[in-house]
């Protein structure tokens, strides 16, 4: 197993993909997180509220470096997400058409440790992905706050933890769904385009019907991008349907629920991409 | 007895409607080149992918090395190039090579040797997308060298080469067997198998048609006599080898077995007033006995599969 996790880890930090990624999610995550409401903050009257009905402290509030845990996370509903099921489709689709799962599982190891190897590897990237956006996030807060002589206090260790713990679970979960539409689809062209309709498009048409058709919230309380974004809200994000709110964010669920849901839907992910790997002949 | 390493046992493979592989029997012994010959789509792909557990049979046993299809102990001992190489296009040649080593356990030292093998060394660093057909195809060779393997399976090893390409194949091939290396090989090139293999399955139609020596497959040379009259020429000769060695083809006399007796039967010839034109041996060649074996109203559709 060792093997096949250096193995992918080679391979994974040469590829162009990954850093594009990546660097996607933390640009994205800085603009969305930090410079597109500090812009907002600065061009206010500092009284009144900003032109999306948030008044100005509250948006400070928000940049500042103890709510790093939060502001970390909030994208991973919506974008992060999206741009980490798109990493695992990749990571597991291109094998096929390039054909280096066949070139892989003759060279020694069983399949399910070469899968196994690559997913860990995978983990490793997303882990290193959440702590960069936490250090990037912390020095984009301490510089606004610095700017804005407002209070330099950090985060609690249990409030890192728990930010920290969310964004690795929600890019686990999201890049543990790619894995599976990628090992479906056998390609990186059709799973990636399966991921991006369902997790922007198709989970949000539901839960839009939803609320015309209440019975159909038994099935949208319990989506992947519900559970995502009610663990961002429980640690304290502003949910979408709220002044300010992220989109993605949402109160559905509690904390232990969603981290619970958030668990069970990557177990299922993981079991049901490791059991096709291993039960279906390879022919390409 | 030879220590068999690939045995397989009635290996059959269906999709659906359609029978890919039909009851496959064969067996390679320890330091012999094998060469698997068949036209395209006989079935020689999907055979060595069940041998290397890519695919599961439908029915039937297959042991590699004494382990049974696609275990770690038989692959971590075993070299495969199937159908075309599958490499990440962006990294380098050595890169692939150094990932494959991680992934079978191998040395990274092993990397440089391979590379050494195939004659690659030289644009090792360049990535991977950049190669010709070639020199993809020698990467995917020297990634089945990796670690040294006690059996390569390749799969059309020559396919994309050039004629300098593939003449320098061939001498790697010869070279490995020469020291020793068991070797399961398909190909539909007929003069590569002829040149290489010290035994030979055909296989058509997903049946494996025949088994054997690349000698015993091709069968008996023969011998040309161009003479006249005809009638007296087969009578001498008939009296010589014996009548049923002899047969009249396309107005010639035509002898079976080698030309041991020939000089001894132009003499009868002549003596008995004959005048000879013509004498030459006419050898019997692989893709012959290829051709009879696998044309579709040929031997192929009657051909029992050899228990």
């Amino acid at each position: 197993m060792i093997g096949s996790v250096r193995a992918e880890l080679l391979r994974l930090r040469r590829w162009p993909a990954l850093w594009v990624l990546c660097g996607s999610w933390v640009v994205l995550n800085l603009v969305f997180g930090y410079l597109f409401d500090y812009l907002s903050y600065r061009s206010s009257d500092g009284v009144g509220p900003g032109n999306d009905g948030v008044p100005p402290q509250v948006l400070l509030d928000g940049l500042l470096p103890d709510r790093v845990p939060v502001t970390m996370v909030q994208g991973l509903p919506i974008f992060g997400g999206a741009l980490l099921l798109i990493l695992g489709a990749l990571a597991f689709g291109s094998g096929y058409g390039w054909g280096t799962w066949k070139t892989v599982f003759t060279a020694g190891p069983r399949r399910g440790t070469a899968v196994g190897g690559t997913l860990a590897a995978l983990g490793v990237v997303v882990a290193c992905l959440t702590a960069v956006t936490f250090a990037l996030d912390l020095a984009a807060s301490l510089a606004i706050a610095a700017a804005e002589s407002a209070p330099l206090t950090l985060p609690g260790p249990l409030q890192v933890v728990q930010g920290l713990g969310s964004g690795l679970l929600i890019g686990c979960m999201w890049t543990g769904a790619g894995m599976l539409l990628g090992t479906v689809t056998r390609g990186p062209a059709l799973s990636v385009g399966l991921g991006l309709v369902w997790a922007l498009v198709v989970e949000n048409l539901l839960r839009g019907l939803a609320d015309a058709l209440g019975s159909l919230h038994v099935l949208t309380d319990v989506l992947p991008g519900t559970a995502a974004g009610s663990l961002v809200g429980a640690l304290g994000a502003i949910p979408a349907d709220d002044p300010g709110g992220t989109p993605g964010v949402s109160t559905i669920l509690g904390g232990p629920a969603a981290m619970a849901l958030l668990v069970a839907y990557l177990a299922a992910f993981l079991i049901a991409g490791l059991a096709l790997t291993t039960r279906r002949d390879l022919t390409s | 007895m030879m220590d068999d390493i690939v045995v397989s046992d009635r290996l059959t493979k269906r999709y659906g409607d359609r029978l890919a592989v039909d009851a496959v029997s064969l067996r390679v012994g320890r330091g012999e080149v094998y060469g698997f010959l068949g036209p395209n789509g006989a079935g020689k792909t999907t055979t060595l992918r069940m041998l290397l557990g890519l695919v599961r049979p439908t029915s039937g046993t297959a042991a590699v090395l004494g382990q049974p299809p696609g275990s770690p102990a038989g692959l971590y001992r075993t070299g495969a190039l199937i159908e075309s190489p599958g490499f990440y296009p962006y990294l380098s040649g050595r890169a692939n090579l150094r990932v494959l080593a991680r992934y079978g356990g191998h040395e990274e030292v092993a990397v440089a040797a391979a590379l050494e093998l195939v004659d690659l060394s030289g644009r090792a660093d360049d990535r991977y997308r950049t190669y010709s057909l070639g020199m993809k195809q020698r990467l995917g060779v020297a990634a089945a060298l990796l670690g040294r393997p006690e059996l390569l399976i390749l799969d059309e090893p020559t396919n994309g080469l050039d004629p300098a390409g593939m003449a320098d194949m061939r001498e790697l091939l010869r070279a490995l067997a020469g020291a020793g290396q068991t070797i399961l090989l398909s190909s539909h090139q007929l003069g590569e198998v002829e040149q290489v293999c010290d035994r030979v399955g055909v296989i058509s139609a997903g049946r494996l048609l025949t088994e054997g020596t690349v000698a015993e497959i091709r069968g008996e040379s023969s011998t040309l006599l161009r003479a006249d009259p005809l009638p007296t020429a087969q009578a001498v000769a008939a009296g010589l080898v014996g009548a049923a060695a002899v047969s009249i083809v396309d107005g010639a006399l035509r002898l079976a077995g080698g030309g041991d007796r020939t000089a001894e039967l132009v003499r009868a010839l002549v003596l008995a007033g004959v005048a000879v034109h013509e004498v030459r041996p006419v050898e019997r060649t692989l893709q012959d006995a290829f051709f009879e074996m696998t044309a579709p109203t040929g031997p192929a559709e009657r051909a029992e599969v050899p228990a």
